[in-house]
């Protein structure tokens, strides 16, 4: 009985985990759909996010909706911010200068937070509150709850507004076809810094909940997560919104399933394994297109 | 044409001598300290990272962030190696050389096999993932050390071997730019401008990134043998994601595909946070602006117009020459 209690318990586990990818890997996902490219700096907007609610609860001592709002607030201009700095002008060049500006955006994050705020990582109590519950011997922690119905939530509101609303059908279009989205009306640099506004929203929601669970700070934690939720955007099928969302999941299982039965060190090897197996296999993903390359 | 070629050869042969001489005589002339001493060799190490880099980056164009990956299995096999050796120093550095090279070689060809099929974006991540995952096995495995890392290697590559690990330096430069300008350069330069292009005239696309992969880990790999005999203690953490990115600053400042330019971009990397102690903290953002900086400009409509301009004059001094 205990063992299968164990395996519900890491399956749980997973689950957290891998609603955190998901979140992160949304981000990833509605970019590389719309601009084509992958945003590197992606992960350390979670890092920006959980330093943001940490001066903003710690250090200001404001309540905590208006901590989450505000960080919320703080990434989606970042979002913005970068999109317009770094990535607007390299909208027509080869796609290794992009990859590179990208890379040097996330350094350049990720270098200010040790400036600021130094390498020794930084105690930060969670500010979710929940108790946690036992459902037939099985422990489920308050932070898991609350991450599993909050990712749930994001997803539904996601889902909605990409397919139910004006401004989620443009973003479809541009991420379709600029030149004809353009010539429709679209105002195609509103739509990708919309784009870039809710990708950061979600990854500042990810580093939330993700800074709720482990409760220390340091300026390279997003980069982890980062990587790995771009494996599950990749393991999901880059572009797709649902393959972002079950291949975050499927990692996440995949990850405490490993760390559980096989070793913690290598965890991280089948994570990045997992990655290579899909990308050799369906280079497409679960639920991504395969595109014919035109010349 | 053949003249221009002796020409250059020569100016680089002085070049190689000059920058031999005036280290030597650094060196030996007691002109340096000893904090200034020891950045020599890794100056050298640099230098050969960012050349195999480039051939990558700036001739095969594409981005692999795992290239301390290679370094790393080089500089553990070479050190494993001449920790088992009982031989004279120099003996033992040389067979721990071709035995890091070319476990790295096998490991980037094991490695390339499946990425072949993979480029740009894509190709950037595995090669990350791929950088990740030997570092997460070396601290897994009992041989290496673990995470306490490896230790007890001999110093046999420091200031005093400089003409040992300088021959290597000239000979990673000269292989590697050589096979820039031969045949398979000009392929792999080929597939790097347009693959669908090449492959529609015959070049075998995967067969030359699979060659410029081992060649560039073969390199990396000596580079990290260097690296060991020259720190004395291996860790996995030290060949992490940044040290991939550093040599990557390195060729992206260097101009990518210019094999001089990494040289000298390399130095003056390796050499300048020795120098601005002081600003330490600040390098690492340093590298992030000049990332940045470089892309923008390479992009931007002022550098386009310069190129453009450049381009004209020499149509018009090919006409000229045509009448």
């Amino acid at each position: 009985m205990s063992l299968i209690n164990n395996l519900v318990e890491q399956l749980i586990n997973g689950l957290r985990t891998g609603s955190i990818y998901a979140l992160i890997a949304l981000g990833y996902t509605m970019v590389y759909g719309i601009a084509k490219m992958i945003n590197f700096a992606h992960g350390d907007i979670i890092m920006v996010g959980a330093y943001a609610l940490y001066v903003f609860a710690a250090l200001l001592g404001l309540p905590a909706p208006v901590c989450i709002l505000l960080t919320i607030i703080v990434c989606a201009v970042l979002g913005i911010l970068v999109e317009r700095i770094a990535y607007k002008p390299l909208r027509n060049a080869p796609s290794l200068a992009v990859l590179i500006t990208a890379i040097g955006v996330s350094y350049f994050l990720q270098n200010v937070a040790l400036i600021i705020f130094k390498a020794t990582p930084i105690p930060f109590g969670s500010i979710i509150k929940v108790p946690s519950i036992k459902i037939g011997g099985i422990h489920i922690s308050g932070i898991t709850i609350v991450t599993l119905i909050v990712t749930v939530i994001a997803m539904a509101v996601l889902t909605w507004f990409i397919n139910k609303t004006k401004a989620g059908s443009a973003m479809r279009a541009v991420s379709e076809d600029k030149g004809a989205a353009a010539l429709m009306g679209i105002n195609v640099n509103k739509t990708i810094s919309m784009t870039f506004a809710i990708g950061s929203a979600l990854a500042a929601v990810a580093g939330i909940l993700f800074i709720c669970q482990y409760e220390s700070l340091s300026p390279t934690l997003g980069a982890l997560p980062g990587i790995k939720a771009f494996v599950a955007a990749v393991l999901g099928g880059i572009g797709s919104i649902p393959g972002a969302m079950l291949g975050g999941i499927v990692l996440g299982i995949i990850e405490s399933l490993s760390k559980a039965y096989i070793s913690t060190q290598l965890a991280d090897a089948i994570v990045f394994g997992v990655l290579v197996i899909v990308l050799l296999v369906k280079p497409s993903g679960l639920l991504g297109k395969m595109k014919a390359e035109k010349v | 044409m053949n003249k221009k070629i002796n020409k250059s050869v020569i100016i680089n042969v002085i070049l190689a001598l000059v920058a031999y001489g005036v280290v030597m005589a650094l060196i030996y002339g007691g002109l340096l300290g000893r904090q200034a001493m020891s950045i020599i060799i890794p100056c050298c190490i640099n230098v050969m990272l960012a050349v195999s880099l480039c051939l990558l980056v700036g001739f095969l164009g594409e981005l692999t962030l795992g290239h301390a990956g290679f370094m790393s299995i080089g500089a553990y096999a070479g050190a494993l190696t001449t920790n088992a050796l009982d031989l004279p120093p120099q003996i033992e550095l040389l067979i721990g050389l071709l035995v890091g090279g070319i476990v790295a070689a096998v490991f980037s060809l094991i490695i390339g096999l499946p990425v072949l099929r993979l480029k740009g974006d894509y190709l950037a991540i595995v090669t990350l993932g791929f950088g990740e995952i030997i570092k997460s096995v070396i601290n897994f495995l009992g041989f290496t050390g673990g995470a306490k890392g490896l230790s007890g290697i001999g110093a046999y590559s420091n200031y005093k071997n400089f003409t040992f690990v300088y021959i290597f330096v000239l000979l990673t430069i000269l292989v590697i730019s050589n096979l820039v300008k031969s045949r398979h350069g000009r392929a792999i330069c080929a597939v790097r401008d347009n693959y669908i292009a090449a492959e529609a005239v015959g070049i075998k696309v995967s067969k030359f990134k699979t060659m410029a992969f081992v060649i560039s880990g073969f390199f990396a790999g000596m580079a990290g043998v260097f690296y060991a005999h020259n720190v004395g203690i291996l860790k996995p953490g030290n060949f992490d994601y940044n040290k991939s990115i550093e040599i990557l600053v390195m060729v992206v400042l260097g101009g990518m595909g210019n094999i001089k330019g990494a040289i000298i971009a390399a130095v003056i990397l390796t050499a300048l946070p020795e120098v601005l102690r002081s600003a330490a903290d600040f390098r690492m953002l340093l590298y992030a602006i000049v990332l940045i900086a470089m892309m923008l400009f390479n992009n931007s409509k002022f550098r386009m117009a310069m190129i453009e301009k450049r381009n004209l004059k020499k149509a018009m001094s090919i006409q000229k020459e045509g009448e």
